[in-house]
């Protein structure tokens, strides 16, 4: 008896494995009724659907502040889904592959040339063309993801690099708090300075060595503050070896021969590139204004400047498209038109200290109680966003050509910029 | 899973007895073609496994290495050699292929060394020999990706317990090509070392006791014992072990990919980390990193052939 209830429970289990298997292929099948744009009208539907969002982790803090509230005052409901940064990527081209992509998707704003054109996500430009404040909204994000006069994606979050110091230790070293050093000489000197205090665990400034896109977002803008382009207009050719660029190496490459870099710089694949500064540890540093809101102490900010002075922001984030397998598009652009709402602008990502993307609500009652985000706005109008396809495999990847011009002309002997430069520029033109 | 399935297989067969032989003949064709359908039915869940979880994926790699396949939009047609050529002019190719040996060659001779010899402590040791055999595998406990995220830390020289010890010294565990190298294989070396230390003693305990003796009354020194008694009777055991150690090193990805990311300076990158990097770190290739499992596959099999010949066929026992 027992015996034969044994065999029957085997024979369930086979069976019940294989109904999980058919299970599974029916799943795809079963599918709620879709929406597409062209019944979305000016707001979008909200109709209870619940919606799917997927970022990646540097984002969270401002993804779920901005998710929770549309939860709160809406029908629609946002299901979000955080992905480690290193394997956003991975993720996003399997659902890609598979037409998995959630509803909306957030990419990194350098990304999203080369995604528009994979098609990835849907095109929107004639419900962004319905904002009356089209004109407003960040022009380097909306340019990154508009492919052939068609614009894809809005700007989800903005990411400013900016110059962030260390008012104590600024006091401490003798220099004068309320001053931003004003090119990146005095910007080195103020570092030198910080680090002549000889205080145990403090270094003058720190950076990410061996992070490609710590570097793209710190120092490109010394260059723009110039005046200078890093790349062609088609974001084919690498200008990496032009002589500002290679002022701005050899300023760095005196720093840390100095010894006025934190030490773990060197290594600093990106993980903890900010750690020192926000424990209070660095003097000055170029930092992602993202962090104003969680830097404990009483922080200058500033925009970067290049070697010559001027000032200048690489506005980076997040761009936040509709996906090309989303079957339910006019409710995903209810949340996008809310996003861009002065509720969403103003209400939460003002709120929370962070940069608003429409340049009308630059001023609001947050930013007039801390001048520092009237600064990072302002700011974040002269700033930049590079274009290119191939971004990623030139820049941010870890074995990129980038790292490797940056790490010989900084780490060693400097004389291989401009060999360095064309392997960027041939891994641009790809 | 076939002991299982054995031990009820054959009480399902009635015994032979007087009651069997009344059955006649259309009842034994019956109960033949009942055992043929059983023996089908047993086989299908391993049947199905096999096909689905290896030799599918195994059809999509060839067809992706041989296909233009961009991570974002999938299969484009085809796109044969010019994947295989573009996977061996990729300019890190030779270098991950040069590195992943010197790494396997370090790892295998390290590891297995160290092993034995722990083996042969916590064998000769009778008082301490269950707190060493508990310690020498409590690292195995814990999974290779939490290992690393745990050295990642150690080895910080923001975080890490030797952070002050760094600066002092002015070096960095993971901040030159020999020290990243050397870092990841003490990690390895920590993490998997009671794992062949466990391997090895359940070989040295395969060894009669009476061999031993017999070489004592010929008054063989110690090491004569360990040299022509104890080596060639662990062969199939260091078989068997070369095997695994080689193929894991061959095949090394979580260790670096988290320690180092390939790093400093393009220093430590395996080839399965090319792979990974090919496909979703820069070119989103999935062709070239296809044709770059290929590639290894190829290698992969070539060189465990190659092993087991060596080593004679006393693996298969």
């Amino acid at each position: 008896m027992t015996r034969m209830n044994r065999r029957t429970t085997r024979a369930l289990g086979v069976l019940a494995a294989g109904a999980l298997l058919v299970g599974l292929a029916a799943c795809a099948s079963a599918e709620e009724p879709a929406s597409s744009l062209t019944d979305a009208g000016a707001e979008g539907v909200d109709d209870g659907s619940t919606l799917t969002l997927w970022t990646r982790a540097p984002l969270e803090k401002q993804a779920k502040l901005l998710v929770g509230a549309y939860n709160d005052s809406h029908e629609n409901q946002v299901e979000l889904t955080v992905v480690p940064n290193d394997d956003y990527v991975a993720k996003v081209g399997a659902a890609a592959g598979s037409g998995g992509l959630p509803d909306l998707f957030a990419a990194d704003i350098v990304y999203v040339p080369n995604w528009v054109e994979q098609g990835l996500f849907q095109d929107i430009s004639s419900q962004i063309d319905g904002l009356d404040f089209k004109d407003e909204i960040n022009a380097g994000h909306l340019s990154a993801g508009t492919l052939d006069g068609k614009a894809h994606v809005l700007p989800f979050v903005l990411d400013l690099s900016m110059m962030f110091w260390n008012k104590e230790l600024f006091v401490e070293a003798g220099l004068d708090p309320e001053v931003a050093p004003a090119n990146l000489q005095e910007f080195a000197d103020a570092a030198k300075a910080i680090q002549a205090l000889d205080k145990p665990d403090t270094y003058g400034t720190a950076t990410g060595l061996n992070c490609g896109g710590c570097l793209v977002f710190t120092w490109f803008p010394s260059m723009w503050a110039d005046g200078e382009e890093v790349l062609s207009d088609d974001g084919t050719e690498s200008m990496l070896a032009s002589d500002p660029a290679k002022e701005m190496y050899s300023i760095w490459k005196d720093l840390w021969d100095s010894g006025a870099v934190l030490p773990s710089s060197q290594d600093e694949a990106g993980p903890t590139w900010t750690a020192g500064f926000t424990e209070g540890k660095v003097g000055l540093m170029f930092y992602p204004a993202t962090l104003l809101s969680s830097t404990p102490f009483d922080a200058g900010v500033a925009g970067i400047p290049g070697p010559e002075g001027g000032a200048s922001t690489f506005v980076g984030g997040d761009g936040l498209g509709i996906s090309k397998d989303s079957k339910k598009a006019a409710q995903a652009w209810n949340f996008l038109n809310w996003m861009m709402s002065e509720d969403a602008q103003v209400g939460v990502l003002a709120k929370n200290n962070d940069v608003v993307s429409r340049a009308d609500l630059a001023n609001n009652e947050f930013s007039e109680k801390d001048p520092r985000l009237v600064t990072i706005n302002e700011v974040a109008g002269a700033g930049d966003t590079p274009v290119a396809i191939n971004f990623q495999q030139a820049f941010n990847a870890p074995n990129s050509p980038w790292l490797t011009l940056v790490r010989n002309a900084v780490l060693g002997d400097g004389a291989s910029v401009d060999a360095d430069n064309d392997e960027i520029t041939a891994v641009l033109s790809q | 899973m076939t002991a299982t399935l054995h031990t009820t297989a054959s009480p399902a067969a009635p015994p032979d007895g007087p009651q069997s032989r009344r059955l006649g003949r259309r009842g034994r064709r019956g109960r033949r073609t009942h055992g043929a359908l059983a023996g089908w039915l047993y086989a299908t869940p391993t049947t199905l496994f096999v096909l689905l979880l290896f030799v599918l994926p195994l059809v999509l790699v060839l067809q992706m290495s041989g296909s233009d396949w961009p991570l974002l939009s999938g299969n484009q047609g085809v796109n044969f050699p010019e994947n295989y050529s573009d996977a061996i002019s990729n300019r890190f190719f030779m270098d991950s292929v040069v590195f992943t040996l010197k790494y396997t060659v370090l790892t295998t001779i390290i590891l297995l060394a160290l092993s034995l010899g722990l083996a042969l402590i916590v064998q000769e040791s009778s008082r301490w020999k269950g707190l060493l055999r508990t310690s020498f595998l409590i690292p195995s406990a814990l999974g290779l990706a939490s290992a690393s995220l745990l050295f990642y830390v150690i080895y910080s020289p923001i975080a890490g317990p030797f952070a002050d010890l760094m600066t002092s010294w002015g070096f960095t565990f993971l901040g030159t090509p020999d020290g990243a190298l050397w870092s990841t294989i003490f990690l390895i070396v920590w993490r998997y070392a009671g794992f062949y230390m466990l391997l090895m003693l359940v070989g040295l305990q395969g060894i009669p006791e009476d061999v031993y003796e017999a070489a004592r009354i010929d008054g063989a020194s110690r090491w004569q014992t360990f040299r022509d008694v104890t080596l060639p009777l662990l062969k199939p055991t260091l078989a068997l072990t070369t095997v695994l150690c080689v193929t894991g090193s061959l095949l090394a990805f979580e260790q670096f990919y988290i320690l180092t990311k390939g790093g400093p300076d393009n220093s430590t990158i395996t080839v399965v980390q090319l792979i990974y990097s090919v496909a979703f770190q820069g070119p989103n290739d999935l062709g070239v990193a296809g044709a770059l499992s290929v590639i290894v596959l190829l290698a992969l099999v070539v060189i465990n052939i190659a092993q087991i010949r060596a080593f004679g066929r006393k693996v298969e026992d």
